[in-house]
């Protein structure tokens, strides 16, 4: 794999005029190449636009050398080190309106040789700028609403079920509930204090010194204690607590970026608690979890998949091909006619590593996201 | 290393980021740039650098990592194959070598390394190694039964034909406690250097590329070599408390090594020529118990003094074993059951192993006692003829009087491919 190209492709593709023949008479952003040599070091422009800009550096001497980009005061903005002779290597650099200097240092040693670089034009657009990422952000935004309202709904029918003291009913829509959090999760997890009271765990509770709540708490007392004993009020609380990040949620939507760290965010929580099975350690049912968050990552990536496909077809290409063999690993655990899924105890261990090894393949693609959506602004 | 400037040559990675400008720089390794070169062949370091932490070429007839005299550290890996895609196992298989190209040499991975990409990516190296000299790295794979064939016979990759007749399954052996969730692998990476740091770097880049087409099946730290490869080396000791490898075939060799570790024309498949077997073996060892047996029984179960290493038939380290010697009782000074005496040539058709091996200590067992061993490591030219021999004779507590205080717990026979050129990567003639 060669996430790096990920980035070059994406920056190539915003470039105006990467390699001008005339450096003083250009403005460049996105690629420029510079040609190091023992006692030289040209920069194909010189007059760059605001933005990130990649130096691609030739190292064309017979010394090793180093490239920097500094702001006045040789404030480092960027280096790339140990170009050996006959190498290249890049750079990324996301530089404001000013003036810099670009230097090489042929033997890593000394002052180096400068070239003055000038910085004109806007600072960065803001992401939430672009009329396409608007439009992602639009989509994801219909998908959590969608999700929002039936998560309400299940919730509602859990908490019913719970406070009826019906045992059996709240354990079969426990993990049904859970579901339709579970796809939204990033939402939640924006909300910083909400989201420990809905679902945290019992040892960080403990370690916070505060009274065990949520989803995890009732979870608790279902399956250990099998009767739902003293859980009104944590019942009550979880709808509140609910139907109040619903209300954040569609107060303040995701922007494109926190979409695209979400997509990953998802799959992050199935390496770390899913996959371990830590998340559900009463009842087992990780396996509902963990379909949900995939589900959710992979709806946030179908909201960027205009930008992403014109940014970098090769990545959704590979995230397509990453989710889709996630899936049959996933699905193989999913009972057909009633939907259950296996519980996370009744898992071997190679079906637990099978498990792991997708999640692993997709979440490099799919790290690589938030570069391309960043490029595209 | 000083904060010198050692005309031109110095450390790779290594350099003091922002604030301490440029005069306080730690500059560049000459010696492990000169590899990069169009000519491909390394300059001599034009001043004086740690020998230790210097690079170690790449490039070559034989993979580095067999011959080199033995590094500090062993960080050892092996991988399944996740995809069963033929071009999967190539573009791993280059991808990898590219990678290693880079981390032997002192270099990050990748086009932008650890700190110069986006900052919406995660960076390319994972950056641990950053400020490190390359450390004597290298990088050394073998390849698996399994990645030719499956458990059912089945060939895999396309690799029809390209099974060499002597990567079989090891045999059983008495005392064996295999566990297969530490035992073989599709593909072995071997990571020496002589800092634990840069060793781990490596192999946790591997594991990186490789996500979606190969996942790490287990990985073992080791420490303070137990074998020498070279004369210039001293010979270190086991965990035993016993000076090991005295007997090993040293670099120097060239007719044992010759002899004893390459793979010949006329030994099989011909993309594995000047390739070699690696056995690797996890043996733990019962140090506890060890460590309550008197000096005269340990010196009788290995066969050889503690204190210099010597045959207990007399002289020093390197003196030649007597196996007629005996004492006052008739008594033979070398024990027939010692170590020295199953494990050697004469007792095994002449065969001989050049030894890698680590010592290991993954913590403690709970009952106070350590986790700790040996990771055997031995690369030879035929197995069965080689290890298998020798094995056999030690094996089981009716022989080797070792077995008590030893069991081997992981298990593993890798084929190594021959050295990359300038260009190659690793197998490539595997595929051609």
């Amino acid at each position: 794999m060669k996430p790096s190209l990920v980035v070059v492709g994406a920056l190539v593709a915003v470039g105006l005029s990467a390699c001008a023949s005339d450096p003083d008479e250009s403005t460049a952003s996105g690629d420029l190449s510079v040609a190091a040599t023992d006692s030289s070091c040209d920069v194909s422009a010189t007059k760059l636009e605001a933005g990130p800009s990649t130096f691609k550096v030739s190292n064309k001497g017979s010394k090793v050398t180093e490239f920097y980009v500094y702001a006045e005061g040789d404030r480092i903005m960027g280096e790339v080190e140990n170009i050996g002779p006959g190498l290249t290597r890049n750079l990324v650099v996301d530089l404001p309106k000013g003036t810099y200097e670009g230097a090489c240092k042929p033997g890593m040693i000394g002052d180096g040789i400068r070239q003055t670089l000038t910085v004109t034009g806007q600072a960065a657009k803001r992401l939430s700028d672009s009329q396409e990422l608007q439009a992602a952000a639009d989509s994801y935004a219909r998908y959590v609403k969608s999700q929002s309202d039936t998560l309400i709904v299940k919730t509602t029918e859990f908490v019913d079920a719970v406070k009826a003291g019906d045992v059996d009913k709240a354990k079969q829509l426990f993990p049904i509930a859970r579901t339709y959090w579970e796809r939204i999760e990033p939402v939640a997890e924006k909300f910083g204090d909400l989201d420990p009271i809905t679902d945290g765990r019992e040892p960080d509770a403990k370690a916070e010194g505060v009274d065990f709540t949520g989803w995890h708490r009732i979870e608790k007392q279902l399956w250990v204690e099998d009767n739902t004993e003293g859980m009104d009020k944590y019942a009550d609380q979880l709808l509140g607590n609910v139907k109040k990040i619903v209300q954040l949620g569609q107060d303040t939507p995701l922007t494109a970026l926190e979409l695209a760290q979400g997509s990953k965010g998802l799959l992050d929580e199935v390496a770390t608690g899913k996959i371990t099975g830590e998340e559900d350690e009463f009842s087992h049912t990780d396996l509902w979890d963990f379909k949900a968050n995939v589900e959710g990552s992979q709806a946030a990536i179908a909201s960027l998949r205009p930008v992403l496909e014109k940014q970098d077809p090769a990545l959704v290409r590979k995230l397509d091909e990453q989710f889709a063999a996630l899936d049959r690993e996933l699905n193989q655990h999913q009972d057909k006619d009633t939907g259950a899924w296996t519980f996370y105890d009744e898992l071997t261990k190679d079906q637990v590593k099978a498990l792991s090894n997708a999640v692993a393949a997709l979440s490099e693609p799919i790290s690589q996201v938030a570069a391309a959506v960043a490029a595209s602004a | 290393m000083t904060a010198q400037d050692h005309s031109g040559s110095g450390l790779s990675r290594r350099k003091l980021l922002g604030a301490a400008g440029v005069g306080a720089l730690a500059v560049g390794a000459g010696g492990g740039y000169a590899v990069g070169q169009a000519s491909g062949e390394p300059k001599a370091p034009a001043g004086v650098v740690d020998p230790d932490a210097a690079p170690i070429p790449f490039e070559g007839a034989h993979q580095a990592g067999i011959v080199t005299p033995s590094q500090d550290r062993l960080y050892f890996a092996t991988f399944d194959m996740t995809s069963d895609k033929r071009e999967d196992l190539i573009s791993l298989l280059k991808d990898w070598t590219a990678a290693a190209r880079q981390m032997t040499q002192g270099n990050d991975v990748g086009d932008f390394g650890a700190v110069s990409g986006s900052p919406y990516a995660p960076p390319e190296d994972t950056g641990e190694a950053l400020g490190l000299p390359p450390s004597g790295l290298t990088l050394t794979i073998g390849f698996g039964r399994s990645l030719f064939v499956d458990d059912k016979g089945r060939t895999r990759f396309g690799l029809e034909g390209r099974l060499p007749d002597r990567l079989k399954n090891l045999p059983s052996f008495a005392g064996d406690r295999l566990d297969q969730a530490i035992s073989d692998g599709d593909i072995a990476v071997q990571a020496c250097a002589n800092d634990p740091q840069v060793a781990v770097h490596a192999v946790r880049n591997f594991a990186r590329i490789a996500f979606g087409r190969a996942s790490v099946r287990y990985s073992q730290m080791g420490f303070g070599r137990t074998s020498s490869t070279s004369t210039a080396q001293v010979t270190a000791r086991n965990l035993f408390g016993f000076k090991d490898g005295t007997a090993n075939i040293k670099v120097e060799d060239a007719k044992d090594v010759d002899d004893f570790v390459w793979v010949h024309e006329d030994d099989g498949p011909a993309w594995l020529v000047g390739g070699s077997y690696l056995v690797s073996r996890k043996i733990d060892m019962r140090i506890e118990i060890w460590d309550r047996e008197p000096l005269e029984g340990q010196e009788a179960i290995i066969g050889r003094t503690k204190g210099s290493g010597g045959p207990r038939s007399g002289g020093d380290e390197f003196a030649d074993l007597d196996f007629d010697a005996k004492d006052e009782t008739g008594k033979p000074l070398i024990d027939t059951k010692s170590h020295v005496r199953l494990a050697h040539p004469d007792a095994n058709n002449g065969a001989k192993l050049l030894r890698r091996g680590y010592n290991f200590v993954d913590g403690s067992n709970g009952l106070g006692q350590l986790s700790a061993g040996l990771f055997f490591i031995a690369y030879q030219r035929d197995p069965e003829k080689q290890f298998v021999q020798i094995q056999r004779s030690l094996a089981g507590l009716q022989n080797d009087t070792l077995n008590e205080y030893i069991v081997h717990v992981g298990s593993g026979l890798f084929a190594c491919p021959p050295g990359v050129g300038t260009t190659g990567y690793w197998g490539e003639k595997l595929f051609a």
